[in-house]
Parts: C-alpha cells; sequence; structure tokens
C-alpha cells in the first residue's frame, strides 16, 4: 500500500532528457522505481539508458500504463507540463521543479481542482515509498521500508528525519514544498496516511510562517486517530527576517513556531524540539 | 532574497488569512510610486505627482503641478501617516519646507530617501481594495468595502462584514461581470459603481499582467464631483516571474541591504541573513537550515548564551565554490567565535561541500582562527568525510550528529566570548 505510490506504480519523467532529468530518473531507477519512459516532444523516439522517450505525456501512458509523472521541466516550461499531465488524466503528478512563478502553481492547481490528477509541490522533493518505489529526488538509501509515514514541507529536514529513524522505517515519506501554493498539503497527507494500512504512526514537520500546521492541528483533532508526532523549525528566528522558503517568516505573534506547538501539542500530538527530540518521541511510540 | 521586516502587504493577507505571512521569498514590494507607475500603466485613475530626492526637486515638482500638493514619504512600510511622513503644502516653497522635514526621516527604522509630490485631492468617500494571493485556499482573493482609509486589519477585526472578501479562481480570472460582484459584495455606492468596475478590472489587470501577489489600494477615494481615484498603492511583485518581465521587475528590484555583510552575500546569489549572536551557521535546505538555528540556540543557553550569527542555506546541489563563499562571508564576520556547518547531502554532495570547506581555509590561510564544526550525511557521506580526515586542519571538527555537533561549535563559541 503505502500512499500514492508503490511497488506497482509505473513513472514517467518529463524532462527525462535534461542533465537533472536524466541524473535522477538514474537514481530512481537504482532504488528500484520502474521507471517506465520520458517525455520531450523534441527526442521522440529516443531513449535514455533505454527508457524510451515519448511526444507527450497522453503517449507514454497509452504505450507504458504509467500512472505517475515526475516533472523536471524548467520553470518557463513547467506550467504547459503540468496541465500536459492534468489534461492526460495521469493520476499523481510531482512537480520537482523550483521557480516556478505563482501565477502559473496558481493557474494548474485551480485546473486541477475536480480532476483525476493529484499534483506533489511544486519545489518539493518527491515521495518515497521505502523499498517499493521513488518519484523525485529524495535519496532512497538513508532509510528503510516500515510503518511510519512522513509528511514535511523542507527537502532536507524530510532526509534527517528519514535517517534519524532509519532503523524503524517508513511507509511514505513525502516532501509537499514550500512554495505559496503546492498542490498536495499537510492535511491531505494526513488523511491518506490515517487510510493507509500500512501506516502506524505519524510525523508531521512544519516551519514557521502560515498557518498550515494550525488547519493541520484541526483536522487532526476530527479526523486521525493514528499517533502523531510534530516538529517546527524555526522557534528562535527573529521577527520579520525572511528565511528562505516562501512562508517561512514570522511577522508578528501569527505563524510563529510556538503558536503552531501549542495547536498542535493541543490536540494530542506530541512536538519535538530538534529533530533529534521529535525523532526521539517516535522511537517511544513504535517501540512500546 | 529580501530581507526588510514587516510587509506592506500583511495587513492584507492578515485580514484575509488571519495570519501576517506575506513577505516572503522571492517577492517585491514596491514604493508607493512605483505602484502608482503600474496602475496607470494600465488605466486606473491616479493623481499627477512625481518623485523627489531633494527638497528643491520637491519645490520645483509642485510649481510644476500648480495645485495643493501632497508631500508623502516613500517606505516600505505602513502608518507614514501617524508617523508625520505625509503632509499637505500649498506652495510650491511650502512643499520644499516639508520636503526637507520628510526627507532623512526614520520611520518604523526605514529612513526616508524619496519623497512623492502629488496633487492634493478632496475626498468625499474613502474605500478600499485589494486583490492578493489566499494561501489557505491556494486561489486569490479580492477584498473590497465601502469602508476604506482606516488600518483594513482593525476594519477586518472590528466590522468583520464591511470587508468583502471574493474568491477569485486562477483559472478563470476577473472580467466586468465579476467586477461587479466584487463590488456589490464591497457596497459601493451605486453612482460610482461603474467607475469602480472599470477600476477593477484594471487592478486585475496589473495583478495578472505584472505577475504580482498583492494590489491594494486604500485609500480608494471618490471625490466630491464623484470621480474615483487611487490615492495610494501597495503592490508586491513574484520574483519568480522575473524572467517574463525584465523590464519592469527588474527596474524594481531592490538590493538595498543595511548589512554589508548581507549585501556581499547578495552578489554572491547566496541566501544570507545577519543574526545577532556568535555562532556562523551554513546548511543546505531552509528547513535545515532553520532547524539548525534552533538546536545552536537551545545548546547556547548551556554555553553563556550564545547564538546562531545568521542563517545561511546554500541551497540543493551547491557546489565547492558555493561552499567556500559562503564560508568566506561568515568567517569575516567579526562577531562570529565558531562556525557549525550542517549538511544533509540530497542532491548536495557531501565530497563537494567538504572540498569548499578545505579550498576556503586554503584561501585564508593561517589568518583563520575560528575554529569550525562540521556535521555531514547523506550523499556521498564517507567520500567528504575522507577529504576532511586527509586535509587534517587544525580549526575544523568532524562530528556526526546535528545534535552534537551544535553542542560543541556553542562550546567553542563559548569559550572564545
Amino acid at each position: 500500500m503505502a500512499i500514492w505510490l508503490n511497488e506497482n506504480s509505473k513513472v514517467i519523467v518529463q524532462g527525462i532528457t535534461g542533465s537533472e532529468g536524466t541524473k535522477h530518473t538514474r537514481r530512481m531507477v537504482a532504488s528500484g522505481t520502474q521507471v517506465v519512459g520520458g517525455v520531450n516532444p523534441r527526442k521522440a523516439g529516443t531513449d535514455v539508458d533505454g527508457i524510451p522517450v515519448f511526444a507527450t505525456v497522453a503517449e507514454a501512458m497509452q504505450a507504458t500504463g504509467a500512472d505517475v509523472t515526475v516533472i523536471f521541466v524548467p520553470p518557463a516550461f513547467a506550467k504547459d507540463a503540468v496541465l500536459e499531465a492534468i489534461d492526460a488524466r495521469i493520476p499523481l503528478a510531482v512537480a520537482i521543479t523550483e521557480g516556478i512563478p505563482i501565477q502559473d502553481s496558481a493557474y494548474f492547481y485551480a485546473h486541477s481542482l475536480g480532476s483525476a490528477t493529484r499534483i506533489v509541490g511544486p519545489n518539493c522533493p518527491g515521495l518515497i515509498s521505502p523499498g517499493k518505489s521513488n518519484a523525485g529526488i529524495i535519496p532512497a538509501d538513508i532509510t528503510k521500508p516500515g510503518r511510519i509515514g512522513l509528511v514535511s514541507k523542507s527537502g532536507t529536514l524530510t532526509y534527517q528525519m528519514m535517517f534519524e529513524l532509519r532503523d524503524i522505517g517508513f511507509s511514505s515519506c513525502i516532501g509537499i514544498g514550500g512554495d505559496p501554493v503546492i498542490g498536495t498539503t499537510h492535511i491531505d497527507c494526513l488523511q491518506a496516511f490515517q487510510d493507509d494500512p500500512e501506516t502506524d504512526a505519524i510525523v508531521m514537520i512544519g516551519e514557521i510562517g502560515g498557518d498550515a500546521e494550525e488547519r493541520a492541528a484541526a483536522y487532526i483533532e476530527g479526523n486521525v486517530t493514528k499517533p502523531v508526532v510534530g516538529y517546527v523549525a524555526g522557534f528562535t528566528a527573529p521577527e520579520g527576517k525572511t528565511m528562505g522558503h516562501a512562508g517561512a517568516i514570522v511577522s508578528g505573534s501569527s505563524g510563529t513556531a510556538q503558536a503552531k506547538k501549542e495547536a498542535l501539542e493541543k490536540v494530542g500530538v506530541r512536538v519535538g524540539k530538534t529533530p533529534s527530540e521529535t525523532a526521539r518521541l517516535m522511537r517511544e511510540l513504535m517501540t512500546t | 532574497m529580501r530581507l526588510s521586516a514587516v510587509s506592506l502587504g500583511s495587513l492584507a493577507t492578515a485580514a484575509a488569512t488571519g495570519a501576517a505571512d506575506h513577505e516572503e521569498r522571492g517577492a517585491v514590494d514596491l514604493f508607493e510610486y512605483q505602484a502608482k507607475e503600474l496602475f496607470a500603466k494600465h488605466g486606473v485613475p491616479v493623481l499627477p505627482g512625481e518623485v523627489a530626492t531633494t527638497a528643491e526637486q520637491a519645490a520645483e515638482i509642485a510649481g510644476r503641478l500648480g495645485t495643493d500638493v501632497v508631500v508623502k514619504a516613500q517606505v516600505k512600510t505602513g502608518g507614514r501617516g501617524k508617523a508625520g511622513g505625509v503632509k499637505l503644502a500649498t506652495s510650491a516653497e511650502e512643499a520644499g519646507e516639508k520636503a526637507a522635514a520628510i526627507l532623512g526621516m526614520d520611520i518604523k527604522g526605514h529612513t526616508v530617501h524619496k519623497v512623492l509630490v502629488t496633487e492634493a485631492s478632496d475626498i468625499a468617500d474613502e474605500y478600499y481594495f485589494s486583490f492578493l494571493l489566499d494561501r489557505a485556499n491556494r486561489s486569490y482573493l479580492a477584498m473590497c468595502s465601502a469602508d476604506g482609509g482606516m488600518e483594513i486589519e482593525q476594519l477586518a477585526v472590528e466590522r468583520p462584514d464591511a470587508l468583502a472578501k471574493v474568491p477569485v479562481d486562477a483559472v478563470k480570472g476577473v472580467d466586468a461581470a465579476k467586477a461587479r460582484e466584487i463590488a456589490e459584495a464591497g457596497r459601493i455606492p451605486a453612482e460610482v459603481i461603474d467607475q469602480a468596475v472599470d477600476i477593477i478590472v484594471k487592478l486585475w489587470d496589473v495583478f495578472t499582467g505584472e505577475e504580482a501577489t498583492l494590489v491594494e489600494v486604500n485609500p480608494l477615494v471618490r471625490t466630491p464631483d464623484n470621480k474615483v481615484v487611487a490615492l495610494d498603492g501597495k503592490v508586491t511583485l513574484d520574483e519568480n516571474a522575473d524572467f517574463r518581465h525584465k523590464d519592469v521587475h527588474d527596474a524594481y528590484r531592490d538590493i538595498s541591504a543595511t548589512d554589508p555583510l548581507e549585501v556581499r552575500a547578495k552578489e554572491k546569489g547566496l541566501n544570507y541573513v545577519k543574526l545577532d549572536g556568535e555562532v556562523g551557521i551554513i546548511g543546505n535546505g531552509a528547513g535545515l537550515v532553520m532547524s539548525t538555528l534552533d538546536v545552536v540556540a537551545y545548546a547556547g543557553e548551556e554555553h553563556g548564551g550564545v547564538k546562531p550569527a545568521n542563517f545561511l542555506d546554500i541551497g540543493g546541489g551547491a557546489s565547492a565554490q558555493v561552499m567556500a563563499d559562503g564560508l568566506e562571508i561568515i568567517l569575516s564576520d567579526p562577531s562570529v567565535k565558531s562556525v557549525f556547518v550542517n549538511v544533509f547531502g540530497g542532491i548536495t554532495s557531501c565530497d563537494a561541500v567538504a572540498n569548499g570547506i578545505v579550498q576556503a581555509l586554503g584561501m585564508l590561510g593561517d589568518k583563520e582562527t575560528k575554529p569550525l564544526v562540521v556535521r555531514l550525511d547523506g550523499n556521498n557521506v564517507d567520500e567528504g568525510r575522507r577529504i576532511l580526515a586527509d586535509a587534517n586542519h587544525p580549526l575544523v571538527t568532524v562530528v556526526d550528529t546535528m545534535d552534537g555537533a551544535a553542542e560543541r561549535a556553542a562550546e567553542l563559541a563559548g569559550k572564545a566570548s
């Protein structure tokens, strides 16, 4: 099972012939992912390491039965690539590309509403179901399969947590991305992990800015019965300083790490002060 | 990277989402006069005016306008009026005097370098209008009220039903019918609603045409002779869209930064923020670096209260050169007593990080005395650790865990302070 991605997932790569696309295709294949095709309209009919390149997502799906696309297309062309994936009715589109204009993301997200396609990202590391499949750029060899579900805005904190809990292992780990408009939220992932019989507990990593963590807390209260452990980065960030991610800023009292921690703790989520403490909390849960 | 304090747009965003989070990476806030230039370009009515950097220029502009004028401080923060940064002048000479008083003034930490000298207007009514990105709904929102003028945050709290919030579909956009729906929801009076509808459609052109994440007019005024005019304007542009708007976005890019280290970091394309502690921080990924700041601050509590000296994210897939550039900037900060390099290699390769460290230390030579604590994990970690072990630099300590390394870096900074 796992969420959205498993050993049967057939993955295509939009932008497979670019340097990033080729590099990460090789890494995905090396970690056991079934990469069945690539898309580049100008290189249709060629191949990358024996993986056939198609002109369109629809052709690739028809020829290979692909149900996941990973998008490495540059920002200027990413909107069209995502729209093409949606119109081809692919179930999962993982947009890795960083730096997509917000109006493009807002447009393809709006276009995806009511469609057959779930978008993950953009500006995200993608998702991995360890031992089964890897759609994106998450390093596969830092953890092992298990029964923890992980959702995070931040890529490197995803890796840190996967690594800290590598002895226990994960069902799926998903980096949802830090952009203002993303296709899949903390709440979507919480819901999927709650419904996944192969997931016993959930780690949720947030960061300062916005109110996604507060909304996730409200969702957990009414809908999630599996234990959740949380972490929020940015407790000591000074007010009014941008810390890199869109949204990672504190202005005034709302959106602080403390406010998010309190919101999560109020609904029974145990929140660690550091990644290591968070891992320890999860370890206690899984080993008692 | 924008580093200024509270965003101009935070009021609107706060009112819309309950969270003041507008200011963000990739967002460029414009000055009022720049916002009005964009309004004029798209046909939104604004009053004539020009920018001055000296009192003489201000007097000259007022003389040319030939009317009563308002002299307005151009700073990227709210509350200019209360701070004395907006003054009426009834002659060119007086405009010069007012400009002399306003130029150089400090408004909430922002020094006034420019004033806008603009025609004064009689006001019958003040309205509020904005388009903004609504993160919670991952779409756009129009906000409109016939009760403008006051701080919108206050209006949103005290009389929420007086502030209409109308979702805008990113695919369908705003046409005249949608604009009318928004104006009616905001209870714009019938005698000027046609004008308001026309202005709202044009503001949507500004929002989409210039790729903004915020377009705000407060106040949008009705004059006694029933003309509707944008009296103030706030626009935030999306930096991710720079490649489609070279002309406008480049012209308005604000590379000013108060801290000289931040200026140098910007020149090198590094995502660096100066903080007020003693432990220099370099890491990869904004989340991990923020987390590193936390871990160091906690460890510092046991070591004389040392704190992180900066935020520096070398990003994904950083080269040895990027690492060396970052380290060089941090080591040149006199308040830094120790440095913590915290990298979890995803795309970033630990051998590149290690080579960057060796390269930077090699360049700095014997004059460098600050200790470095390095924690590497992930992609190519064995090779990275081997490179550091081979270099065997006396200033470098490799520690296996993030918490352990933070502890060591804080201890070293505590001893040196």
